[in-house]
């Protein structure tokens, strides 16, 4: 790579052109990170610095966003509050300084662990499918082949609002509403074409002479794919997964619409996180935080295959 | 290479042809095996997507209604159709998807580009760089939508402060999400924060697909640098730029959950974009058959989009 590119020097960028470029570069970064930062931030802030004006950057530490996350609380007298013994760890302590008692744990904890399972069960599901039909595709001759795989991709093109009336419906008759059942069987269906489309594209760089060898030395083509294909295709079976993954961990429409309780997942949660007299904001911030941050390290994994990922596998690097 | 793996290829056809091998292979054949593979898929989407899929289009011909079950069903042939393409309110909200597909795509293209322009100089760090720029792209854009109502409020809210601050206005003299000139660009802009890095990442990949040496052909030709951006540059990059706008259409032509929590489609109805008019008459007013109908309408939409995106994915990849 070094030596390619001192000998094509007439074509690189000067030092000064670099360097104004990656300002510009480093700039727009910079900018683009604040909302998110300060999402961050308000997570920390106590609910009075959070809705300060001006908007505080600086600001003393407060875990009550977490505390209002993770419980409910009821307000009582200050007798009351008087006559109990002492407070119950930290976030007793903090809700007794605004003369309330914690009532309870929140439902945050439950919806995030729907949402673990719920896009886990997906995940596992829409690769498992996805890597056979992938195989399929990439190895066989199927008849219509290009017509099947337009019919995988275009189910991805519906709008979600489109496609939920009718679910709502059928999950309403056979039972399925607001069971995690049913959403993860809704989430593999949209992610499907997904694995299915990158799959294919990992499985085709694939050399067929590996299971050609092997089937020479009396594998049958079935052992072949299990103990030739799988193995080689794990990094693209990887990258595949974490893009399941997130899409399902981020889904909301089908969430809002199907889900009430039971099955419900954190994004249509967290918004209706509120407090007394209005939305809780470091409450909210700190749902937010704690919801993202699986996504931002996912993010960094899986850098090198995000292009492949968006768009479906059409371009490579 | 390429001379070795078409003469390793020549041997696997060798194999492939030689009478008896298949036979000789114990357990499934190849065809059974590319049958019990696919299936599952094909069935899953067909339950899930299909046979959904076609109990909207029945719907969407009757007076069928999901929060009255019991009322007998009356067949009423297009008539949902015919009311829906001459409704003024579902032309105003396909003006509003319009104003915010067209916008988002222009905004995010440009930026997008110049974005990808500059980290193709390959300065020092730009991997960290551009994977920090990607971030917001991966985030649930429902969750995204809710933390920007909290950055847009009047009083209290970073962008306000921050536009207050350089334009010398009140930071609570404007509402972004509550006033009917500023809400459609409340939608874009959050939209242009959060899908910017998509173009850029599409576009990088094409900047990188131009050869050196196409280049360095223009340098000897002393062609001049405005000249090769517009002459090699762009051209060549077009595939990957046209590849992304149509992903990006596609994908805001259907948008919801952003727009959902940061506005409902309000104030009144000015970012009522058409899935949330969907929502609203599917899940609020439960006209079931009246909003299948709008469904069909957008599919169709939709699928037209989708073919040509085929056809664009097909030319890149014919490269």
């Amino acid at each position: 790579m070094t030596s390619a590119t001192t000998a094509h020097s007439v074509v690189e960028p000067s030092i000064t052109t670099r360097r104004f470029a990656g300002s510009l570069v480093v700039l727009y970064a910079v900018i683009t990170m604040i909302p998110l930062v300060w999402i961050m931030l308000t997570a920390f802030k106590s609910p009075d610095d959070a809705i300060s004006y001006p908007p505080k950057v600086m600001f003393k530490p407060s875990l009550e966003g977490f505390c209002n996350l993770f419980t409910t609380r009821s307000r009582q007298t200050p007798e009351f509050i008087r006559s109990l013994g002492p407070p119950q760890g930290l976030c007793d302590s903090i809700a007794r300084s605004r003369n309330m008692v914690v009532a309870g744990p929140s439902n945050y904890v439950p919806r995030f662990i729907n949402s673990l399972i719920i896009a886990f069960g997906s995940t596992v599901l829409a690769v498992a499918l996805g890597t056979l039909s992938a195989y399929g595709f990439s190895r066989f001759r199927v008849p219509l082949k290009d017509d099947l795989l337009f019919f995988i991709l275009s189910t991805r093109m519906m709008p979600p609002i489109a496609v939920a009336i009718p679910i709502y419906l059928m999950y309403r008759t056979i039972g399925l509403s607001d069971t995690r059942l049913g959403m993860i069987l809704l989430y593999t269906s949209v992610n499907v074409s997904l694995a299915v489309w990158l799959l294919k594209g990992f499985i085709d760089e694939i050399p067929r002479e590996y299971e050609e060898a092997a089937m020479i030395d009396g594998y049958t083509r079935f052992q072949a794919f299990v103990k030739v294909v799988l193995p080689q295709a794990t990094t693209g079976i990887a990258a595949t997964a974490i893009f399941c993954l997130i899409f399902a961990w981020n889904e909301y429409a089908f969430a809002v619409l199907l889900t009430s309780g039971n099955a419900q997942t954190a994004p249509p949660f967290i918004p209706i996180i509120i407090g007394e007299g209005g939305q809780d904001w470091p409450a909210v911030a700190a749902g937010t935080t704690l919801f993202l941050v699986p996504i931002v390290v996912f993010t960094v994994l899986l850098r090198k295959h995000l292009l492949r990922g968006i768009t479906f596998g059409a371009v490579r690097k | 290479m390429n001379e070795l793996s078409a003469s390793s290829r020549i041997t696997y056809r060798a194999v492939m042809v030689r009478p008896g091998m298949a036979r000789r292979i114990r357990g499934l054949s190849d065809k059974t095996l590319a049958w019990l593979f696919i299936t599952p898929t094909i069935v899953l989407l067909l339950a899930i997507n299909i046979f959904p899929l076609l109990w909207t289009i029945y719907l969407s011909f009757t007076n069928y209604r999901a929060n009255r079950a019991n009322v007998p069903t009356i067949w009423l042939g297009a008539d949902w159709y015919q009311s829906i393409l001459t409704d003024p309110d579902i032309w105003a909200a396909m003006q509003v998807t319009a104003h915010f597909v067209i916008w988002t795509v222009v905004i995010e293209t440009v930026l997008g580009f110049g974005l990808a322009y500059l980290i193709d100089k390959k300065f020092r760090g730009h991997g960290m760089w551009t994977t920090i720029i990607l971030l917001p792209m991966m985030l649930s854009p429902a969750v995204v939508g809710n933390f920007w109502t909290f950055l847009y409020q009047p009083q209290i809210g970073l962008f306000n402060y921050v536009v207050a601050f350089f334009t010398g206005r009140a930071a609570s003299s404007f509402q972004m999400l509550g006033d009917v000139t500023l809400s459609p660009w409340a939608i874009v802009i959050v939209d242009a924060w959060m899908w910017t890095p998509y173009v850029m990442l599409i576009c990088l990949a094409g900047l990188r697909s131009i050869p050196d040496y196409i280049y360095e052909a223009a340098e000897v030709d002393r062609a001049s640098k405005w000249r090769q951006f517009w002459s090699i540059t762009l051209p060549m990059a077009l595939p990957f730029i046209m590849l992304a706008v149509l992903f990006r259409g596609i994908e805001n032509f259907k948008m919801f959950d952003m727009v959902n929590l940061l506005t409902g489609g309000g104030p009144g109805s000015t970012t009522e974009v058409a899935s949330i008019t969907l929502k609203r008459a599917a899940f609020e007013s439960w006209r079931t058959g009246y909003s299948s109908a709008f469904a069909i309408i957008l599919f169709v939409t939709v699928f037209g989009l989708a073919n040509i995106y085929v056809k664009a994915l097909n030319k890149v990849k014919s490269r």
